[in-house]
């Protein structure tokens, strides 16, 4: 049993055998030590997030409230959302694969800001601390939207806490889509132009433009809410003259684009390993690019389907829902130019492709659910229901989390020298399909029938479907147990990578796996498109 | 014998159809869902396909992608674009229909808090958490919430919508089907919001008529605004023909325009009439000065005495001829506002 093959490290110095101490990680401006900070950080919260869904599943396998207090209940639900899409979902691919892969990917030595990135992280650790105190101190209760009059005048939990350390948080993202911005603006290596860039590239500046535009806004509502909730002043609840539905208006101006904030850089990791798993160029390059932008564009203008039966006025409505509809194109395209590129591909089943193929399954799901709610008519019924409950799922579980399992099985190697054992992926990517679709699948039903979210308890006709969404929890928890094990596993006895071990075409491969310090011995000159497979005579890859 | 499955007993994937608007909602539902459903599957197939029929095999290479098919990306733009606007078009249509209350409908009061239902007939019966309304004839609910927004809703109606605190939402349906259905909070509400919850009782319209006169007898909701115009709130000193217009007088205001003092005409509706009794500033009417002489009623009058006042300002007739029997009910000076009602929790 403990007679594992030991393989030596490499060893050539690399980004993390150049200095071992604490204060080299933490006072390290290196981009790929900064994202494997994140990717620490991200995974605690995420483990987080995970342990109070489990709870809140396990509550409702019964209609009765037995597990926990309905106070515990709605705590768990906020703190769940709070955690995962404040602290995973929305830093999660941009801060981990953005910041190691975007100057790598263009050729660069770091990121255009190093100093400014590694503060990043620490505005980022700081509100996470900010906002586990207020775990910690016994939590909050008002939904990770925040409504107000709830959250500023009526809860008495921890809301400052909370929302301060998402406030914090708001300006770690920022500073990284400035540095990315500047960063693909400035520093891409000589030949790559525009055109040239690998579609993660155009994910990550489309989806910088969104952070720039609308994290601040976020930032000025949970402020607003400070505001009256400390000193009184009357902004949101009407009790003290202000106006409840404002503060729906400032919250989805951001949050609604902040969907797009963590989808777009998924889609970009998909665009890299369809094409490195078919060993085809991408079908429809600059379709599949300017969707990335349209999508950050029109995101901006639809926040309002948030908002349907919320009192906003009819035709703000329709406009809104009109709007919403003009995302789903270049969805849409996305979806169809990646299937076109698999047509007359030669496709491999490494783990990272299952993914890709689990990511355009739910993701076309989760699209297609999403025209469910942007219809006026039907919103009425449906909205905050389970319904959207399973849409909102599909997309950031069944896309991002799928993307993000599906990069870090890709650029693992890359990251850490090693590979982790393909069966044992392969087998975690499936559990986590089945378990996906077990879990969420059902509360599309239980939504149509008209079971509302954030119910502690609910009436007996609906335990059917609950008990499966709770036994496909119970799965994805299994599934997402998996890849820690054989992926720590990996570190000291996973074989050894080499620079290349998929025979994968971006700049990022082109050097040792770890990278140096510094990426590349000499600046890469591209002269190639980018996923230029084609060309290759038959690719050798690892196993 | 039979034995029933206890699990698939009641087994449906869409609830009770109970209103005029539901079965538009599920159709355009099945619409939805056949879209859903056949591009869904036309990826999953072309998917399965690709990746197996082109799966890695030694001495075969993946086919040139070229630089793109124009026709094809114009396709499925164009296509799923078409496929989008009509379902626009159709959830917008059914969308105005929910908006707009046929001008005859019957109207209940709503009054929402945390984790109840406060309901009131026309006719002054009020109920908990329980709804009763008669088949066949439109309603109309004006509701309004006394802390946090709440969202009424009614899976068997398909509707909602959400209660704020500090302004009127009106939400309208026709039963279709006497029965028992589902009435639920779904807007997060704090701590007992999956137990707001309750039933709205259709009935036949006789029986309806029956149930609302069974009981002890109540005061009409105008009657019960007159007697809070008249004593406790002491409307009555100011707003009268005979007070020598301190105040306008209020019959027939209801549904008129309203020229402002700012130079603005706004519709005297329900809205108007809470927000003028409760932040008379917020309003000034044109010929009244630039400061209101009204003392601010917010927190002096619950939100249901504010329904029976507007509910009783309704009532006047336009001529302002019923006045002189509500000031015969009693003539009092006016007390300070603030000592007329106790603190309410």
């Amino acid at each position: 049993m403990t007679t594992l093959p030991y393989s030596s490290p490499p060893t050539e110095l690399n980004y993390l055998n150049v200095r071992y101490t604490l204060a080299s990680w933490l006072l390290s401006v290196d981009h790929k030590r900064i994202a494997i900070l994140y990717l620490l950080t991200i995974t605690f919260f995420f483990a987080l997030g995970g342990i109070f869904a489990v709870l809140i599943r396990m509550d409702l396998a019964t209609p009765s409230p037995d597990l926990v207090t309905s106070e515990t209940y709605n705590k768990l639900f906020t703190m769940h959302g709070v955690a995962m899409v404040f602290f995973f979902l929305i830093p999660g691919v941009p801060a981990v694969f953005g910041n190691f892969l975007v100057p790598m990917m263009i050729g660069a030595r770091d990121l255009a800001f190093p100093r400014l990135n590694l503060l990043s992280w620490y505005i980022f650790a700081t509100g996470g601390l900010f906002t586990l105190t207020s775990m910690v101190l016994g939590g909050v209760d008002t939904g990770w939207t925040f409504y107000t009059p709830y959250s500023s005048t009526y809860a008495n939990t921890h809301v400052i806490s909370a929302a301060l350390g998402i406030f914090l948080t708001g300006f770690s993202s920022i500073l990284t889509g400035l540095n990315f911005l500047v960063t693909i603006h400035t520093m891409r290596a000589p030949g790559m132009t525009w055109f040239k860039m690998p579609l993660f590239i155009w994910a990550h500046y489309a989806t910088s433009i969104i952070i720039l535009l609308g994290t601040p806004v976020v930032a000025i509502a949970i402020v607003l809410v400070f505001i009256e909730r400390v000193f009184r002043i009357g902004i949101f609840d009407p009790a003290l003259g202000g106006d409840p539905i404002l503060f729906q208006h400032l919250f989805w101006f951001y949050s609604h684009p902040a969907v797009y904030i963590m989808i777009l850089p998924s889609m970009g990791i998909v665009s890299e390993l369809v094409t490195c798993f078919s060993r085809r160029r991408i079908f429809g390059y600059k379709f599949v690019a300017m969707s990335s932008v349209l999508i950050a564009v029109i995101g901006f203008l639809v926040w309002g389907h948030h908002m349907f039966v919320s009192g906003q006025g009819m035709y703000a409505s329709l406009v809104f829902s009109y709007l919403s509809f003009f995302v789903a194109i270049p969805s849409a395209v996305k979806v169809f130019n990646w299937t076109a590129t698999l047509y007359k591909g030669s496709i491999s089943y490494h783990a990272p492709m299952l993914y890709v193929f689990g990511f355009v399954g739910l993701f076309t799901i989760g699209g297609l659910t999403g025209l469910f709610l942007a219809n006026l008519g039907l919103d009425v019924h449906v909205h905050d229901t389970y319904f959207v409950v399973a849409h909102f799922h599909y997309i950031m579980v069944g896309g991002v989390i799928m993307a993000y399992m599906g990069g870090l099985h890709f650029w693992w190697p890359k990251m850490t020298g090693r590979l982790y054992s393909e069966g044992w992926a392969r087998l975690g990517a499936l559990i986590i399909f089945v378990g996906f679709n077990l879990t969420f699948f059902p509360q599309f039903l239980l939504g149509y029938l008209g079971m509302p979210r954030r119910y502690h308890y609910y009436p007996e006709e609906f335990q059917v479907l609950n008990v499966m969404s709770s036994a496909g929890a119970t799965i994805l928890g299994v599934g997402y147990l998996i890849p820690i094990v054989y992926l720590v596993w990996s570190l000291r006895w996973g074989p050894v990578a080499g620079p290349n071990p998929w025979g994968a075409k971006g700049l990022e491969w082109q050097t040792s796996s770890p990278p140096p310090t510094e990426n590349f011995e000499t600046t890469p000159v591209v002269t190639e498109e980018p996923y230029a497979y084609e060309e290759d005579a038959e690719v050798a890859v690892a196993h | 014998m039979r034995i029933p499955n206890p699990i698939l007993l009641d087994f449906r994937l869409v609830p009770e159809d109970a209103s005029t608007i539901a079965a538009r909602t599920d159709a355009l539902y099945a619409f939805l869902v056949a879209v859903a459903v056949f591009f869904s599957a036309l990826v999953f197939i072309l998917v399965t396909v690709f990746a197996v029929k082109y799966r890695r095999r030694p001495g075969v290479k993946a086919a040139p992608t070229g630089h793109g098919h124009l026709l094809l990306e114009v396709t499925w733009i164009v296509i799923p674009f078409i496929l989008v606007m009509i379902m626009f078009v159709w959830g917008a249509k059914l969308f105005i229909r929910i908006r707009q209350p046929p001008p005859d409908a019957m109207e209940i009061n709503v009054v929402a808090r945390q984790w109840m239902w406060k309901l009131q007939h026309p006719n002054g019966r009020r109920e908990i958490n329980e709804l009763h309304v008669p088949a066949g004839v439109p309603v109309r609910l004006r509701m309004v919430s006394e802390d946090v927004i709440h969202s009424f809703y009614v899976p068997a109606f398909r509707l909602k919508q959400d209660v704020l605190p500090g302004t009127y939402m009106s939400l309208w349906f026709e039963p279709t089907k006497p029965g028992e259905y589902h009435l639920f909070c779904a807007e997060y509400c704090g701590m007992e919001h999956a137990g707001m919850k309750g039933r709205v009782v259709v009935m036949e319209p006789e029986e309806y008529q029956k149930w609302l006169t069974a009981g002890p007898p109540v005061q009409s909701m105008a009657d019960a605004g007159r007697e809070l115009f008249v004593t406790r709130a002491g409307c009555q000193s100011c707003h009268s023909p005979t007070s020598g217009g301190r105040g306008p007088d209020l019959a027939g205001v209801y549904g008129r325009r309203r020229e402002l003092n700012d130079g603005r005409s706004v519709l005297a509706d329900e809205s108007y009439l809470r927000e003028s009794i409760l932040r008379p500033d917020s309003h000034l009417l044109a010929g009244y000065g630039d400061r209101s002489l009204m003392p601010p009623y917010l927190g002096q009058l619950s939100e249901d005495d504010v329904i029976q006042l507007i509910a009783y300002i309704k009532s006047l007739p336009r001529n302002g001829a019923a006045r002189a029997d509500a000031a015969s009910v009693r003539d009092q000076a006016p007390p300070a506002p603030a000592a007329t009602r106790p603190a309410e929790s």
